[in-house]
């Protein structure tokens, strides 16, 4: 009996590993720019879609398909930063957001009138193939997923923990005034942290094929669900958005389990509802 | 004397750093009361107890009788004080009058009347002219004056001044002092004020409270104050006095 | 009163006058088509600005106003349906409930100190877990919705709001004409002054002894109030009701479009807002549909680029740079 709510609990903990790279840029994205990305699930399905024309197109793996995804939104992220979002770091948090709310409106229905209402199924050829670790039942696909994730995780960690332009970022993000003091050039950081924070989307948007066909009316649903993982997780911080991926997974994998599938993401949104109120920061975040 | 406020063994630490170390004066009704004192003195900590913008860990507050130190900002004002702000906060997107209104609008419930009192003590203030304009195109010293005004709109019986001659010009201040002094003469309205510019103190003050690291060092009158061998080598300077 | 007709200046009353004279007398003229049109410009401006009486003025960003049209509309739809209760009394309990989440969302937002973008996403939570629970409530008729009959025999009986599309219009009218006299008449208030100044500076605000917890929960409670209102006429109106649909949060942002890009904080800015989205949608899709182009997200995309131009362009909306150009600028806020 056990063994069942071990292999949901499990499942629940890889999906939630490629919710968490997709949370993982928005965090990068917020912690950085200060910019409240709400196209931000918009994005993912935009590189499902990717994903899945790779797919039909060219037999291209999701899971290799990941890598050209992850450096065509790098691209996306660094043009949108510079071209359009960058005049509005300095204003009202509303105008940010209603200026992404409608980003996010136009994608999703372009993604509407392109590929239409219904979901594109991406049939791999392992997609049904299972690992058996004694009693119990593990996706194959999921665990591949997730271990792809956790790999663009650590390249990111090691990026900011390592590189000079990583320590230049975290810089900006710690103290802008006084990154700007020493010369840093502000604008192309920002851009560049865009781009790494879409780039992140577009790992997590190929992985996420692997979970879930892709189909327009996602983009809101996995906005709402980043979100609620980074508020969990703790806003601007990136282990705890891979953290609250994982509780938000397990929880609606439970949830759906043991109540409806339907009812997975009432959890979720209680869940937030308890954050905001008792513990804004998160689980890890730091209080601003 | 009655006190209209008195502070009694005031209070406030912030993590093992004593920023206000057991305060206490009282500030008679219709006085000009100063406190003065170098950077980190403790005048800001002391300021924000009083208006309710922090909770003293010790020491109380108390006005006209009843105590008010643990109150809201909002709770205080009603009580009847007033406050600027040392970085002045206007309402940017109104206009200077309407920004003086929304103070008056704490004592009286139509607008109208309301509108009649701010314009009132917008001549006081010396910003009739410009009461049609927006907030945020005024010069610093109108804004300083706004703040005042603003404050002043909601009839308070004591009026704390934070640093409100900081960043005027010898003219400007002189003109703040004079404005200043004539409201007490003609109200009587009792005035604490938080001041580097000893100008203005010597001008203002009837009496002064000098703080250093959070401590009171010397009460008194400017004169008496000015001439105390503690305030001089901690604040002052041999130079200042005259 | 009176005196809010004596800060409109001389050419503003003339238009207004106007422009209403207009609308009352359009049915004679207008066909079905145009009248429905009309209906929805009255429904969005009706409840863009209850939306922005809470944005515009308090300054607090809620996304998920598509709860209380929701919670209004089932309200009232579940009183006719089951107890026969007219919608007239039934407004009652739906503002009442409607009232009582608005309040509770706000007394939530603003004891906890939960602001900004964290306020929104909060608003949010709450309209999709009402979303989701009500399609597993049984008694709201599910996900497969609720309901009201077409019943001939009573068409006509207007107090029940059975009817056809004239009756509809007029009500849709009297209710932007009664939203904006209201959202007039409270800017130029005691609450309306105290709203705004602690929008623009809360803190500045309660140095001048404003209880800035009570005029947020004033303006929330209000704004949900006049939103369940919104959401009875909806009920009434389209005769159905969907979780999915009504509570969904693309309904949250569809009823702040017309007040953002009309102008947010201002009296007319959601009525001018209103009228410049919908034609303009309808429009849109007449000429793809004349096009042969099948597309079925394209008035979508249209509001998310008018959506993005305005914002980045004229964050302030449509109308107070229509009403300089036309000199129909009147005193005050």
């Amino acid at each position: 009996m056990w063994s069942i709510y071990l292999s949901v609990t499990i499942q629940g903990v890889l999906t939630g590993l490629v919710y968490g790279l997709m949370a993982l840029g928005l965090s990068v994205i917020f912690g950085v720019v200060r910019v409240v990305n709400f196209a931000h699930g918009e994005f993912a399905v935009v590189a499902m879609y990717a994903t899945y024309v790779l797919f039909t197109a060219f037999r291209l793996d999701p899971l290799l398909a990941l890598v050209p995804v992850a450096a065509l939104f790098f691209l996306v992220g660094y043009a949108l930063q510079t071209a359009l979002i960058n005049p509005f770091v300095g204003r009202p948090e509303h105008e940010q957001f209603i200026l992404l709310v409608g980003v996010g409106i136009i994608i999703v229905n372009v993604l509407l009138i392109g590929f239409g209402p219904d979901a594109r199924p991406v049939n791999l050829s392992y997609g049904f193939d299972s690992y058996e670790i004694g009693p119990l039942l593990v996706d194959k696909p999921r665990v591949l997923a997730a271990a792809a994730a956790i790999a663009v995780a650590a390249a990111l960690f090691w990026f900011f923990r390592h590189t000079r332009t990583g320590a230049a970022i975290r810089a900006c993000a710690d103290n802008l005034v006084g990154a700007g003091v020493i010369g840093l050039n502000i604008k192309r950081l920002y851009a560049l942290t865009f781009g790494l924070g879409l780039a992140c989307v577009g790992a997590a948007g190929a992985l996420l094929v692997t979970i879930a066909d892709p189909a327009p009316a996602l983009g809101p649903a996995y906005t709402l669900l980043a979100f609620v993982i980074v508020i969990i997780g703790g806003m601007g911080s990136m282990a705890g958005a891979l953290v609250g991926g994982v509780l938000i997974g397990v929880s609606e994998a439970l949830a759906g389990f043991l109540f409806a599938p339907s009812m997975k993401s009432m959890f979720s949104f209680a869940l937030l509802i308890a954050v905001l109120v008792l513990r804004p920061q998160g689980l890890m975040g730091q209080r601003t | 004397m009655t006190a209209l406020l008195s502070a009694a063994n005031l209070s406030k630490r912030f993590r093992g750093l004593v920023a206000v170390d057991r305060v206490t004066f009282e500030v008679a009704a219709g006085e000009i009361f100063a406190v003065i004192g170098p950077n980190g003195a403790g005048k800001t900590t002391l300021f924000a107890m009083l208006a309710g913008a922090l909770v003293p860990d010790d020491g109380t507050v108390t006005f006209t009788g009843a105590r008010i130190d643990g109150l809201t900002p909002d709770a205080v004002c009603r009580r009847g004080i007033g406050r600027t702000f040392q970085i002045v906060r206007p309402f940017p997107g109104l206009s200077v009058e309407d920004n003086v209104l929304v103070g008056a609008l704490l004592r009286r419930t139509d607008t109208r009347s309301a509108r009649t009192h701010a314009r009132a003590v917008l001549e006081a203030l010396d910003l009739a002219d410009k009461r049609a304009a927006l907030a945020s195109s005024l010069t610093l010293p109108d804004r300083k004056r706004l703040e005042v005004a603003r404050a002043l709109a909601t009839d308070p019986k004591l009026l704390l001044l934070d640093e409100v001659m900081a960043g005027l010009r010898p003219t400007e201040t002189d003109r703040m002092v004079a404005i200043l002094k004539q409201l007490n003469r003609d109200t009587g309205i009792t005035i604490l004020l938080i001041e580097h510019v000893m100008r203005a103190v010597m001008a203002l003050a009837g009496r002064v409270l000098v703080l250093h690291h959070g401590a009171a060092i010397a009460q008194g009158t400017p004169e008496t104050v000015v001439r105390d061998p503690a305030v001089i080598a901690s604040y002052l300077g041999a130079e200042a006095v005259g | 009163m009176s005196d809010l007709w004596r800060s409109v200046n001389a050419r503003g009353r003339i238009v207004l006058a106007l422009v209403l004279a207009v609308l009352l007398a359009l049915p004679l003229v207008a066909d079905r088509y145009v009248l429905s049109v009309l209906t929805l410009i009255f429904y969005f401006a009706y409840v863009g600005q209850a939306w922005n009486l809470m944005m515009g003025y308090a300054g607090q960003l809620s996304l998920g106003h598509a709860l209380y049209v929701g919670l209004g509309g089932y309200v009232a739809a579940l009183l006719w349906l089951d107890f026969g209760i007219g919608p007239w009394l039934g407004v009652f309990a739906a503002v009442a409930v409607a009232a009582g989440f608005g309040a509770a969302i706000g007394w939530l937002g603003f004891r906890f100190g939960i602001a900004g973008v964290y306020f929104a996403l909060l608003t949010i939570a709450f309209a999709e877990f009402t979303r989701i629970g009500f399609d597993h409530l049984g008694v709201t008729g599910g996900a497969a919705g609720l309901f009201l009959p077409f019943e001939e025999k009573r068409m006509g009986e207007w107090w029940n709001l059975r009817g056809g599309q004239l009756l509809f219009y007029y009500l849709a009218l009297a209710l932007a004409a009664g939203a904006v006299l209201l959202v007039a008449l409270i800017a130029r208030s005691r609450l309306g002054y105290r709203l705004i100044a602690v929008r623009e500076d809360e803190t500045a605000a309660r140095a001048l002894g404003i209880d800035a917890f009570a005029v947020k929960m004033a303006a929330v409670v209000i704004s949900s109030a006049m939103t369940a209102v919104g959401g009875v006429f909806y009920a009434f109106y389209y005769n159905n009701l969907f979780p999915s649909q009504v509570f969904e949060i693309s309904r949250s942002i569809e009823l702040i479009l017309a007040p953002i890009v009309g102008g947010l904080g201002t009296v007319f800015g959601p009525v001018i807002g209103a009228f410049v989205l919908t034609p303009l949608g309808e429009v849109l899709i007449a000429v793809t549909a004349r096009l042969g182009i099948d597309a079925p997200g394209v008035k979508a995309v249209f509001y998310g680029v008018i959506l993005i131009v305005i914002i980045y362009a004229m964050p302030t909306g449509v109308w107070p740079r229509l009403a300089g150009w036309f000199g129909l600028r009147s005193r005050s806020p």
